[in-house]
């Protein structure tokens, strides 16, 4: 029996909405960044799953360039982090806020 | 059967999705993502995308993850997360936060009930060829193909640089009085 469309991109709705309320409300930055992973994984979810849908491969060539972009944002984040725990010695973001207005 | 597997790593991948969520230690948070990331993997194989799937796991729980594991062994932060409780002190925010997550699925919800999406017809060979996906990359997508290319170069001097330790006595230690060092 096929799955149908709907409970794939439910679960991406699903996966998002989860990455989303991490996103807000942990104070951790290595936490937050580990939410944004899961947004984005939901997010190429939901393009593999409307590939599969459309039958066309445009989806699956975003999801590529998506993966590609997130291991350049996950590098400069963490080296980001590291900098910033050498003058501060936390990363704790409540207590990073130099540049909040 | 197809269903059997999708239920089976649908609710794996939302579980541990939770956990990366809720847990206080990074470490553990991290592993579960792990966890998630495969899931995603075998539901992209589902979907006709086996080479993404082989990607995600290589990509992802090889290099990211362990990139992330890297960091938070640098760093030493096991402590820290541990006293993080998840939403202590902030209780409107965390509630408005869940609360709008929630609104949010609730309207893809009744978005997708509404929207009388088409049934699913059989996976083409076409679609799942890797034949064609690569021809597509380096023919019509080849210069999104060599921007994001030079982008990864990019991140990884300007991670290096980031990263480095400032020179004993260069204008960063300057700027450091306490001269901060791991």
């Amino acid at each position: 029996m096929s799955v149908p469309i709907h409970w794939y991109l439910l679960l991406a709705a699903a996966m998002f909405c989860i990455g989303a309320a991490g996103a807000l409300t942990r104070r951790n930055g290595i936490s937050i960044f580990l939410s944004i992973e899961l947004m984005l994984n939901a997010a190429n979810l939901t393009l593999v799953a409307y590939s599969r849908l459309l039958d066309v491969r445009t989806g699956q060539l975003v999801v590529f360039f998506v993966l590609a972009v997130a291991a350049a944002e996950a590098a400069v984040g963490l080296a980001l982090f590291i900098a910033v725990f050498r003058q501060r010695h936390t990363i704790d973001l409540n207590r990073i806020n130099l540049m909040r207005w | 059967m197809e269903m059997l597997i999708f239920l089976l790593f649908a609710a794996l991948a939302l579980g541990s999705s939770l956990v990366v969520v809720l847990h206080r230690n990074p470490i553990y948070a991290t592993i579960s993502l792990v966890l998630t990331l495969f899931c995603v993997a075998v539901l992209f194989v589902l979907l006709g995308a086996p080479f993404l799937g082989v990607l995600q796991v290589l990509i992802y729980t090889g290099a990211i993850v362990v990139l992330f594991l890297f960091v938070i062994m640098l760093l030493n932060i096991q402590k820290q997360g541990r006293d993080e409780s998840a939403f202590a002190g902030q209780g409107l925010q965390a509630a408005g936060a869940i609360g709008g997550a929630i609104v949010f699925f609730l309207l893809v919800g009744l978005a997708l009930w509404r929207s009388g999406l088409p049934e699913l017809h059989p996976l083409t060979a076409d679609l799942v060829a890797l034949k064609g996906l690569s021809r597509d990359l380096f023919a019509e997508y080849l210069l999104p193909f060599e921007i994001v290319g030079l982008l990864l170069l990019v991140a990884v001097i300007g991670a290096t640089v980031v990263a480095r330790k400032p020179p004993e006595d260069g204008p960063a230690t300057k700027t450091n009085p306490e001269g901060a060092e791991l």
